[in-house]
């Protein structure tokens, strides 16, 4: 095995090797970190560390290097451990130091006495993968990823367990390589896998299965319903007040599954009264000290926020290669056209979908956040099974999505805001916590008239608030406590929606066909996946431009607000200037521009133009009040 | 030194061993480390009374080491183990001699302090020793002098109870504004009052704040917070040397035992780190959770079934070693444990959460468990804010006693030794953001500064939202609601406190950001709730009863608008809400209390909340033909009870408009910098609220009584010359909330002439905008107290009149067509009659027994 691989393999080798070099000085922690960062730097050596997210966990050795996309679901409280302990040996054997850092247990007797012992802090987090991560999204890393072990076994079941022998093998592990590869691009030739959920259920039953064959009793925490993965607990050991709730991190870390950490939990659901334990209840010990061959501990060495989860695109987004820039027209026709087949042949709702796919909230002036672009597509036809291949069309452009339909059940019974759960003591996940820039796609088509109970109300106007002021107010039982989001909320609905939106957008299908299901199957087999693949780069991309507005055009668009008002003071209000400026960003950086042009402007202003004498007209025909 | 005590391993840990505790370290601890048991004040006993609370004071003074046979730790261990150099022991070994009534120190009984964990004995070394070696030879132990500390420490007892005697004959706090100081004279000493206190009331305990000891001693105040566990007997000790020296005929149920509390090291829950390991904090939070109460057996109670010899045993670990042979007669597997024989003590596990102020945004709140005993058992309840003054503790775990390995994470708790409520005092009418909003003197200083500018006023009231654009009126009527009037409590004369909120009542069109400026105002204030009227019910703005699932006990949940006391309840689409729940609101804003009668559960709660309610017009758009009654249709009786109600409306105007653009504009293309700057502005802002609110009390002077008369009296005037009643005492009211402030606004302790001319002008402006009659263009204050406008009052009696006319010229006919009746008064009138207008008239005239109305007839009486 080359040598490159150790500090993948045995990772805590090195710390200790560090530790043992900075013996006296304090020093050595930050050496450690600097080392592994040092080599993270690397794109290529940090594709060969084995991910989580698409390696099954009983293929990855215990306490060697892994990666782990996530999303930070709750944060348990501090633990106080033994950093630095000095074995417990009889007399004549000399005694050693040793470390209790990036572990759970301690391999040897401890003396506790011992004046060498430090004890040190860690935080713990409760991380889930990014909730509605796009099957697209997750093939992708799968493919990236350049790990020693089987890469992504995901998508084929189970066959056999790998002894160690095999796993050692290089001879062995090389063709099956080269046939994941195969396989890999098998299923990019078919990008809009409609097999998806048929994949991830045997992925994730072989993964659950061969994980422990454990009961379903311990719940995983999962913000969205029928989600799969590994749930993880990172422990901490810098800086953790930087990160947050709902921060969608890449961590690398040293992966501990130790058996032991298991063995405890079932003796204290047995009888072993320990008079402290009487104190914790059961549902606490089952949250905070799962079994780790369900929940593994990730001992974190490295961590960074992702500003997206697209693997078509380097980490840092704003890098866009000039090659693409220059496409950047073509593309947009492109998308625009796609969009517009897809909107049953509606050019400015095509428009308004691809502005709010690059909403994004970019910041937050006291309360008001600033970007945010809800869009309410009424007019969906009603019986037909339309928005929901509308929403698996965009589930494919975007990565991260999640679709509720309004029905009253839904609503009723669906937990939206997470809300703390003081016997188990963690945060009980709601539908409603999702990573930054997800899609959350609310299909209004499916509520019927019926009877709101208490929680179906509550649902409502946490959907309400998600719209107006981009937050969400988590329960704490005794007081709700405010968590800002950004969250692109799209309704469909048949007539104008029941929750506010920024932006209300009447569908006007032109060509309506005879099946929609064939005709949207026949409209995605048709678009090549390498166009597919740039309509992806491309949302991603643009949404993180910058953007700023000029001194000079800051003067036109006031003039044009008060002509606006001259002309008609009754129907345009700020609100109406407020749209208009979010448009005229969001057109802009459809474009590839960062600054507002005449241009921009008024093509905005013509968009919106059109699109209230599209809600006015409507009105008059429905006589709607 | 460096504190030992940082690592929760090191000697002191692994010595002082806590019964309730499993403790891996024991087994490996080194031989030399001689156990003994200790029991100087209770070692003879007659038999134990049954009652396990009066006799809870000695078990855990027994070694609980596993080396210990149950034989020496037995309590008729012989005399000599007796630690009689040990100054922790309470009382001195001749207390043990019964049969003298129960005063003095000698014969009270020490009480058990599990808090600080229960093995009081300690070691002593000499200071002079090597500090190394000591942990290695107990020798000196043995010695008894004054260079003495205790190990690990750099305690030396005689000193330190000399110090703290001194502490309490000494103290005194002249300026102190504590409630538990009312009815004491400041100028004496404080505890000595206390102790005094304590004679009377029998109840021992001392609580003892943190910060005077600091302010007294500072090296004493160190040695407390870094050594709780050793220094905390001590001051027992001398405590309870100076109270039987003072009151030797004093009863006590038993001796008397220190409570510090504000111990300053700590306030955050999130800034404990490992160093505040076994010292003494104080952190506040938020009960989350309370256990039931655990009786935890301290001492077993054996008795053997054949020749009744009974011996005692400790709890070591939850696990009770239950001796084999009877020592009395060697029959083996003869004895029994005797329940109520053996010593319990009530223990209760408490969850404490961060409370919601302290958080960083965007990470989840953290939680400690906090461990009561004894009579502290009870003394929270869930939700309760309190501020925890207790020891930090870590114990290792020990996963599973068959295996070497162990969990390298520690189990942390705090043993509570003060309780503190920071909401206590809603009882009593103290402002108690004192306590919970310090302020650095830097931090004064800037607000004193900013006060001093003259144009404060306007300066904040431009800070407040600074994304809605003008309006400043409106913000500025804001601003006066975040300071508030000054409280009066006229209670003791039988007049009742008066309201010193200030409510407001925002309407307009919908679209002109109202909800945007009650979302800024509640994420302003610390204590802000923000409901909507279509969303909540009376319940869910009052407080409701509910079932606690886990006991099957009636709880009080409190809604919105108990929460929200002493803070600002924003109410949007106030219009929306039912008539039910808007009954509710009456009472809350005039009275400020909440009566609730329901499920057995007869209260009245504190509401001191301004409302901040937000309305839209009726017909979706503001007509402005018709009075603020009408376009919003509310009652009149509530819209009464605002101070001030503001239109927000359109004001179609071109400069306006330029100005709106500009603002929104920029909105969208600022720096985060700027961004920055303006955050800033914020924290000051609530910062410089808070300090008003908690500070300033302004009073009026005489020039501004003078002002306010007159203010008054002119407003009176303007109605009366047209035969209407322009203004009520409510409105003095809030002219006086209002000037006052505007004093707070200013941080100036007296209400002058100028606030009196702000708050009229503003009082003005409200009325100019809500209360203006729209058929006369006059500011008619009666549209807002009875719902109806002097002009339209006149015309409706005239309107009577001429019916009255009308049916009398059509001379004696006892019945009339109603449908006839009414096309006669249209055909007759020139202005136009609605039907509404008609009933009213016949109603009036049916009210003076002139007429009745039955079905489609009317009838002459």
């Amino acid at each position: 095995m080359p040598t490159v691989h150790d500090w993948i393999n045995s990772p805590l080798g090195v710390v200790e090797g560090i530790f043992a070099q900075y013996n006296s000085s304090p020093d050595w922690e930050q050496k450690v970190l600097d080392f592994f960062r040092e080599k993270l730097k690397d794109q290529e050596a940090a594709s060969w560390v084995p991910s989580l997210n698409d390696v099954p966990l009983h293929y990855l050795k215990t306490s060697s290097l892994v990666k782990f996309r996530c999303m930070v679901q709750d944060m348990f409280d501090p633990e106080f451990y033994v950093g630095v302990y000095e074995t417990a040996a009889p007399p004549p054997e000399s005694k050693v130091l040793k470390l209790g850092k990036y572990r759970d247990m301690t391999d040897c007797e401890v003396d506790l006495n011992s004046k060498h012992v430090v004890t040190m802090e860690r935080q713990s987090f409760y991380c889930v993968p990014i909730p509605g991560e796009s099957q697209w999204v997750k093939d992708g890393f799968a493919r990236c990823s350049q790990a020693r072990v089987l890469p992504s076994t995901s998508y084929m079941p189970q066959r056999h367990k790998r002894s160690h022998e095999e796993e050692d093998d290089e001879m062995e592990s090389q063709p099956h390589k080269q046939k994941e590869q195969l396989t890999g691009n098998h299923a990019a030739t078919d990008p809009f896998g409609h097999g998806d959920t048929k994949r991830l259920e045997t992925g994730s039953q072989g993964a659950n299965a061969a994980a422990s064959g454990c009961p379903h009793s311990l719940e995983l925490n999962f913000p969205l319903p029928g989600e799969m993965g590994p749930a993880c607990l990172v422990k901490v050991y810098e800086e953790w007040e930087k990160f947050k709730v709902n921060d969608v991190l890449e961590v690398y870390g040293i992966l501990s599954v130790d058996p032991l950490l298991s063995v405890i939990a079932e003796e204290r659901e047995g009888h072993f009264v320990d008079s402290m334990d009487g104190m914790e209840s059961l549902e606490e010990q089952r949250a905070h000290s799962p079994p780790a061959s369900l929940v593994p501990r990730v001992h974190m060495l490295h961590a960074y926020r992702l500003q997206h989860n697209n693997p078509l695109l380097p980490p840092a987004a704003s890098e866009v290669s000039s090659g693409f820039l220059g496409e950047l027209a073509s593309i947009r026709a492109e998308l625009i056209g796609f969009l517009t087949h897809v909107l049953l042949g509606d050019g400015l709702a095509a428009e308004y979908l691809l502005l709010h796919l690059l909403s994004n909230v970019y910041a937050r002036r006291d309360v008001l956040p600033l970007g945010k672009f809800a869009l309410n597509l009424s007019g969906c036809p009603p019986s037909s099974s339309y928005t929901e291949q509308l929403f698996r069309v965009l589930q494919q452009l975007v990565t991260c999505s999640h679709r509720v339909g309004m029905s009253l059940g839904n609503m009723n019974g669906l937990h939206f805001t997470p809300q703390k759960d003081y016997t188990a003591n963690r945060l009980r996940s709601g539908i409603l916590q999702l990573s930054p820039n997800t899609l959350l796609f609310l299909d209004e088509t499916q509520l019927q008239q019926g009877q709101l109970d208490a929680a179906g109300v509550r649902n409502i106007t946490a959907l309400g608030n998600l719209i107006s002021w981009q937050k969400v107010d988590y329960d704490f039982s005794y007081h709700q406590m405010e968590f800002p989001c950004n969250i692109n909320v799209l309704i469909a609905s048949e007539g104008k929606s029941l929750l506010p939106s920024d932006c209300h957008m009447p569908l006007q299908p032109q060509l309506p066909p005879p099946n929609i299901e064939e005709y949207m199957g026949a409209l995605q087999a048709a678009l090549p996946p390498s166009l597919l693949n740039k309509f992806r780069i491309y949302l991603t991309a643009l949404r993180h431009q910058e953007y700023s507005i000029s001194e000079e055009l800051t003067k036109m668009v006031e003039e044009d607000f008060v002509e606006m008002r001259k002309e008609d003071p009754q129907s345009i209000s700020a609100d109406d200037l407020h749209r208009t400026l979010v448009v005229a960003r969001l057109l802009s950086l459809s474009v590839g521009q960062s600054t507002l042009s005449r241009d921009r402007w008024v093509r905005a202003k013509h968009l919106e133009a059109r699109r209230t004498s599209r809600t006015q007209q409507r009105t008059i025909n429905s006589n709607e009040p | 030194m460096s504190s030992p005590s940082s690592t929760p391993s090191k000697g002191k840990r692994g010595r002082r061993s806590n019964p309730q505790t499993p403790r891996s370290d024991d087994v490996r601890s080194p031989p030399s480390q001689r156990r003994r048991t200790d029991d100087t004040s209770t070692g003879d006993l007659p038999p134990m009374p049954t009652s396990p609370a009066t006799d809870m004071r000695s078990p855990a003074r027994h070694d609980t080491s596993l080396f210990s046979s149950p034989a020496r730790s037995r309590r008729s261990a012989p005399p000599s183990e007796i630690d009689i150099s040990s100054p922790l022991t309470y009382g001195t070994p001749s207390s043990r001699v019964e049969g003298t009534p129960r005063s003095g120190i000698r014969g009270t009984q020490a009480r058990q302090r599990p808090d600080l964990g229960s093995v009081r004995k300690a070691r002593q070394v000499d200071l002079h020793s090597d500090r190394a070696a000591g942990e290695e030879a107990p020798a000196s132990e043995q010695s008894v002098g004054q260079k003495l500390v205790i190990w690990g420490t750099d305690v030396n007892v005689g000193t330190c109870k000399e110090k703290f005697q001194r502490f309490l004959q000494r103290f005194i706090d002249p300026t102190s504004t504590e409630d538990e100081n009312a009815g004491l004279d400041l100028n004496e000493p404080l505890y000595m009052q206390k102790l005094e206190e304590i004679n009377v009331v029998g109840e021992p305990v001392l609580n003892v704040n943190c910060g005077h000891l600091q302010a007294f001693d500072a090296d004493l105040y160190r040695q407390l917070i870094s050594y709780p566990q050793e220094v905390i007997p001590t001051f027992d000790m001398a405590v309870n040397e100076l109270f039987f020296e003072r009151f030797p005929d004093s009863i006590l149920e038993h001796q008397i035992q220190v409570r510090p509390y504000s111990a300053l090291k700590t306030r955050n829950m999130r800034n404990l780190n490992p160093e505040d390991i076994d010292q003494l904090i104080t952190i506040s939070g938020m009960v989350i959770r309370t256990s039931q109460l655990i009786p935890e057996m301290q001492e077993a109670f054996f008795r053997c079934q054949v020749c009744a010899f009974t011996t005692r045993v400790e709890v070591d670990r939850g696990r009770i070693a239950e001796p084999a042979v009877c020592r009395g007669c060697n029959t083996t597997h003869s004895l029994a444990l005797i329940h109520n024989r053996s010593a319990f003590s009530d223990k209760q596990m408490i969850k404490l959460q961060e409370s919601p102020e302290d958080m960083p945004a965007g990470q989840t709140p953290h939680t400690t468990v906090v461990y009561a005993h004894n009579d502290l058992v009870d003394k929270v309840q869930p939700g309760d804010r309190v501020n925890i003054t207790g020891i930090y503790r870590a114990m290792p775990t020990r996963l599973n006693p068959r295996q070497s390995n162990v969990k390298s994470v520690y189990r942390t708790h705090i043993d509570a030794i003060h309780f503190r409520k920071t909401d206590e005092k809603r009882l009593h009418d103290l402002d108690e953001e004192a306590e919970e909003k310090l302020f650095t003197e830097e931090r004064v200083r800037i607000l004193r500064e900013l006060a001093a500018k003259p144009d404060v006023y306007e300066r904040l009231s431009s800070a407040l939202a600074p994304s809605i654009y003008e309006h400043e009126d409106i913000k500025k009527g804001i601003l006066l609601q975040l300071f508030g009037g000054t409280r009066k409590d006229f209670s003791q004369t039988g007049r009742g406190g008066f309201r010193a909120e200030i409510n407001i009542l925002l309407c307009g069109d919908p679209g002109t950001s109202k909800s945007q400026l009650l979302q800024y105002v509640h994420n302003l204030v610390p204590r802000g709730q923000y409901t909507s009227g279509k969303g909540s019910s009376a319940v869910g703005l009052t407080a409701y009863v509910m079932k606690d699932p886990e006991t099957r006990q009636l709880v009080l949940q409190t809604g919105a608008l108990v929460l929200s006391d002493n803070g600002i309840c924003c109410i949007d689409e106030f219009d929306k809400m039912s008539d039910s729940t808007r009954s509710v609101l009456h009472e809350v804003m005039e009275q400020q209390t909440l009566s609730i009668a329901k499920a057995g559960i007869i209260c009245q709660l504190n509401a001191r909340t301004s409302i901040l309610a937000a309305a839209n017009p009726v017909e979706s758009q503001w007509n402005p033909k018709k009075t603020t009654i009408e376009n919003i249709q509310l009652p009149h009786t509530l819209l009464s009870r605002f101070d001030l109600i503001f239109l927000m409306l359109d004001p179609q105007d071109e400069a306006y408009d330029r100005r709106l653009a500009h603002h929104l504009v920029s909105l969208y293309y600022q720096s985060e910098e700027q961004l920055e700057e303006e955050f800033l502005d914020m924290a000051v802002l609530k910062d410089y609220i808070a300090y008003a609110r908690t500070y300033i009390s302004p009073r009026l002077s005489e020039e501004a009584s003078q002002a306010l008369i007159e203010a008054y009296v002119d407003m009176r005037k303007i109605g009366s010359g047209r035969g209407m009643v322009s203004a009520y005492p409510r409105q003095l009211e809030s002219l006086i909330r209002l000037a006052e402030s505007h004093a707070k606004v200013r941080f100036s302790e007296k209400v002058e002439s100028i606030d009196v001319e702000e708050a009229k002008r503003l009082h003005r402006e409200a009325l100019k905008q809500s209360a203006t009659d729209p058929r006369t263009g006059f500011v008619d204050i009666s549209i807002l107290t009875t719902g109806m406008s002097a002009t339209a009052r006149k015309r409706k009696e005239e309107l009577a009149v001429a019916l009255k006319k009308l049916i009398q010229s059509k001379g004696k006919t006892p019945a009339m067509k109603y449908q006839q009746l009414f096309d006669d008064i249209r055909g007759q009138s020139d202005v136009a009659i609605t039907k509404d207008m008609f009933d009213e008239a016949l109603r009036a005239l049916s009210d003076e027994d002139y007429l009745t109305v039955t079905g489609k007839t009317v009838r002459l009486l």
